[in-house]
């Protein structure tokens, strides 16, 4: 089973003593707030997790590779995650 | 944007937790993200996005300075999916930033 945002509200409510609704609005705005910067252009590094950055990708031709149809994907902005190293390290472990 | 300026930001935007709790919060979800991964478990937060693990087999690497043949073991890299949501909003805000 995935770790979601009811997880993690429990675990502000056993752990930090926030009753349940502010654990709830604290994650959600927590996740409001990753979303409004990175959807401003700006870049967010969480020293010890990882970075989210973003990346402007050209105009380029693609294949649907069921019906091997040709088509263009058009120029786009995507997120990029990086790893942060100490994390990187625990998870290989 | 820097962990202690989400913080920061958190800590503004709402009046009902001090500075304090925010911070311990913002660490305590880290921890528990990082902590799941480490597990082998995926995250999966709707709107923002699901990480999870991706497996690399072993493989022979070269030690750079010497040439030496070494032998890496199989290991998981985490990974990022965005979400619809950001997938879309990061796009729609593109065409600003080039005119």
């Amino acid at each position: 089973m995935a770790l979601t945002k009811a997880d993690l509200a429990e675990k502000l409510y056993d752990e930090i003593g926030l009753n349940k609704r502010e654990s709830k609005e604290f994650i959600e705005s927590f996740f409001n707030e990753l979303n409004n910067t990175l959807g401003n252009g700006e870049e967010i590094k969480l020293s010890g997790f990882g970075n989210f950055s973003l990346r402007a990708k050209s105009e380029r031709m693609g294949r649907n590779p069921k019906t091997g149809e040709e088509k263009m994907i058009s120029a786009r902005r995507v997120v990029t995650f990086k790893v942060g190293q100490k994390l990187k390290s625990r998870v290989e472990a | 944007m820097t962990k202690s300026e989400l913080i920061e930001a958190l800590a503004q935007k709402q009046s009902q937790l001090a500075y304090k709790d925010v911070e311990l919060a913002v660490k305590s979800m880290l921890d528990l993200m990082a902590l799941t991964l480490a597990s082998g478990e995926r995250i999966e937060i709707r709107g923002f996005g699901s990480f999870s693990l991706h497996y690399r087999p072993p493989r022979t690497g070269r030690n750079p300075k010497t040439g030496d043949a070494v032998t890496l073991a199989s290991k998981y890299v985490p990974h990022f999916k965005p979400g619809k949501e950001l997938r879309e909003r990061v796009n729609k805000t593109r065409s600003k930033e080039i005119l």
